[in-house]
């Protein structure tokens, strides 16, 4: 069992967990991912690792209610426990050598940018965060990606908070106002991500996009989590989370990401209507 | 007793394969008493225990059987277990066919005795009747960690637990059984059982660590530098599912075996009101003609599919179980032979909606000695599906080999281990199982985990050892 030593709701609909998983936290690196069961009956669900804390013993997720077994994530509390915990898992970003990178994050996406920008910043990179909301009520982070990189610049769709506009309206103004990166790294919406690529590949900048595809146990063993990089079958769980974004099928991701879709949207209800009666 | 000179087996009564089809509960039923004296009657008892030799794990065939044919049940079981830790479950999941009744002299004439039917109804006996605990073996102070609880761990544990060892698996996924749990289905293997015969090991003092990833939560070096262990077994399996890199893979519909037996063995996506989720679908293409593939068409037919099995040779060349063979045609699934996917072509939502399939014929036997299937020209053909099932074999899990260093493998990725020991290119670790010789049967993998558990009890305590 894994205790949730911390819980913090960081909007309407995005929750921090600081979770008690001391060998996890002793190996994790920023871009790895766990998996975790919130009971014996539950579903493994993959999320990226948010940060930890290798002294307390501690790793922080943050994730979005989008499902039955987040909804019901989100009803735990302090003090309460998962059943399942398991990682770290996937390849860490890396992170050597880099000089400029821009980290292009989207809605609760930053949450897993936040972790490399952290690294990249505290090794000497210079780091421009370019971090996108649909509006301020969902904004996440926001003070920790400003202490941790050199540069932010906050996008929201609606203009209620940093600029109105994408976050492809930001990198591309940033590139084209002389910036030179070594790589970007982006994180979010599969759409966002698209389109970073698409822009960023005009400009033949290396891009690397961390995906994060339907999966059952995350060792490679299931294979539902593979995608097509560069026409070959890549696993997510251990030839990524991270890829080449220019190799990426994109399309193909997005057609799969919607596979459970409906039954998704049937269970989550299910479970909504179920806490509510309780 | 006289000798039983039947050139039969006693048969077992199997559920109706129309009502199977629809369930997940086991399909054959096991003996009953009067059946197995009968049966165990059949064996002559010979000097030269041809079955034995049979045997990946060498139990005392004849042995057992007499203690059957004489009503010592108990003693059946105790004589089994000397040499197997998973007694019901080999009894359900050995191709005895191919193995020990294959030695078995009544074969020559007539059928084999049912060693096998034998084998699982002495060890139900057991787990139905058996009250006596366990008494748990005196420490010898030596550990011994096993990475997966499948097949090959489990046998590496428990003779090393019986010796004295304390040992502890390190499990990735958040139950033990490896593939008994993952892979085979509940109607072949219930899980009550595996649970049973995983309790026995427990109960020897076995320790079980679940959510453990080897080479990422806790690497090999660590376990033996930091945790304390003189030697480590690998057995963690076969790893990752193979594709056949044709267009159309990736569509919403396909699956690899793998993780449509995942979903609905491990977690259980045939009960209603679960939380993960799986496709049903109407019609399903099942591609590949191993035992995996059969486990996955049967799933897919008991959750109401249409099924058909696509296999590139002829029937006679299919690598499952004769018997699983017959029960999947008994249960309705169509097989076509001979039969090559080359694209399969989905909807504009990008489902699946039908693959195109070319005839093959048999030509020159390749490496292998079976007749390489050669394609014939022109002979393109649709075949309609929703839901496609690619069972083509499993390529090694890099996560070990990957994180430990000085740990051969062989180019294709399996990991160098001696044939008899199972001792890897590391002084203290050993290895087996599918992780070594890529997918094969849960008694090989059994026989591999005990092999290692003998070299790894003669390295600790008399440190002997032969590189490879």
């Amino acid at each position: 069992m894994y205790r949730i030593v911390n819980k913090k709701e960081l909007n309407a609909t995005v929750t921090l967990m600081e979770i008690d998983a001391p060998l996890i936290a002793k190996k994790t690196e920023p871009g790895q991912f766990i998996i975790l069961r919130t009971d014996p009956d539950g579903e493994r669900i993959p999320l990226t690792i948010a940060d930890f804390n290798r002294e307390k013993g501690t790793v922080t997720i943050i994730f979005q209610i989008v499902g039955a077994t987040t909804e019901f994530l989100n009803h735990m509390e302090e003090g309460d426990s998962l059943h399942d915990f398991v990682g770290p898992l996937g390849r860490p970003t890396e992170t050597e050598g880099k000089k400029k990178v821009a980290v292009v994050g989207g809605g609760v996406g930053c949450a897993i940018a936040y972790p490399i920008v952290k690294k990249l910043h505290a090794q000497g990179t210079e780091v421009h965060a370019i971090v996108g909301f649909r509006n301020k009520g969902l904004v996440i982070l926001e003070e920790e990606f400003k202490t941790n990189s050199s540069k932010l610049v906050l996008m929201s769709d609606d203009g209620s908070c940093g600029k109105k506009g994408l976050v492809t309206d930001a990198l591309k103004q940033l590139i084209e106002s002389g910036e030179k990166y070594d790589e970007v790294i982006t994180i979010g919406p599969l759409i966002m991500m698209k389109y970073v690529s698409m822009l960023t590949r005009e400009y033949n900048l290396k891009t690397i996009a961390s995906m994060n595809p339907v999966m059952i146990d995350g060792t490679g063993m299931c294979g539902g989590c593979r995608l097509s990089v560069g026409g070959q079958i890549k696993f997510a769980c251990v030839d990524g989370p991270e890829f080449d974004a220019h190799e990426i099928d994109f399309d193909e991701a997005i057609a799969r990401s919607t596979m459970y879709k409906p039954f998704e949207l049937k269970t989550h209800e299910k479970v909504c209507n179920l806490l509510k009666a309780m | 007793m006289a000798v039983n000179m039947s050139l039969v087996k006693n048969k077992v009564l199997a559920q109706n394969a129309v009502y199977r089809s629809k369930n997940f509960l086991e399909v054959t039923f096991g003996y009953s008493k009067e059946q197995a004296i009968d049966e165990a009657n059949r064996c002559l008892g010979c000097k030269n225990k041809l079955c034995v030799t049979g045997c990946p794990v060498q139990i005392n065939i004849p042995d057992f059987i007499k203690e059957v044919s004489e009503d010592h049940l108990e003693e059946a079981y105790r004589i089994i277990t000397c040499a197997s830790s998973l007694p019901a479950v080999c009894g359900r999941v050995c191709p005895q066919e191919s193995q020990c009744e294959a030695k078995c002299v009544r074969g020559i004439k007539g059928e084999p005795v049912a060693i096998g039917r034998l084998e699982r109804f002495v060890a139900d006996y057991h787990n139905a009747n058996c009250k006596d605990t366990i008494v748990k073996p005196k420490s010898n102070g030596h550990k011994v960690a096993v990475i997966g609880s499948g097949p090959s761990g489990l046998a590496c544990a428990g003779d090393l637990a019986k010796k004295g060892y304390q040992v502890t698996i390190y499990e990735a996924l958040h139950i033990a059984g490896g593939v008994l749990v993952y892979g085979i289905p509940e109607f072949r293997l219930p899980k009550a059982i595996v649970q049973k015969e995983i309790n026995v090991l427990k109960e020897l003092g076995v320790k079980i660590e679940i959510n453990i990833v080897v080479g990422k939560t806790i690497s090999i070096d660590e376990l033996l530098e930091e945790y304390g262990y003189e030697s480590v077994y690998i057995g963690s399996g076969a790893g990752l599912p193979k594709f056949m890199n044709i267009k159309g893979e990736n569509l919403k519909g396909v699956y690899s075996a793998n993780e449509f037996l995942t979903r609905i063995n491990l977690m259980k996506a045939y009960e209603n009101n679960v939380a993960t989720p799986i496709q049903r679908g109407s019609r399903v293409a099942v591609i590949g003609g191993g035992n995996v593939a059969m486990d996955a068409a049967r799933c897919a037919k008991r959750l109401g599919a249409e099924v058909t099995v696509i296999y590139r040779r002829t029937e006679k060349e299919l690598p499952a179980r004769l018997e699983e063979v017959e029960h999947a045609k008994e249960e309705g699934i169509e097989f076509m032979f001979l039969t090559n996917p080359l694209e399969i072509r989905g909807t504009e939502e990008g489902w699946i909606n039908y693959l195109v399939c070319e005839e093959m014929m048999l030509g020159e036997p390749d490496s292998s000695g079976r007749q390489k299937p050669i394609s014939i020209q022109n002979s393109e053909f649709y075949v309609k599906a929703d839901c496609v099932i690619m069972s083509i074999g499993t390529s090694p899990n890099p996560l070990i080999k990957d994180s430990t260093k000085g740990l051969s493998t062989l180019k294709w990725g399996g990991i160098i281990a001696d044939e008899t020991t199972g001792l890897t290119s590391r002084m203290g670790v050993y290895a087996g199982g599918d992780a070594v010789t890529g997918a094969a049967t849960v008694i090989l993998a059994m026989g591999a985990g005990k092999n290692a558990a003998a070299a790894i009890d003669e390295y600790i305590t008399e440190g002997r050892y032969e590189s490879i």
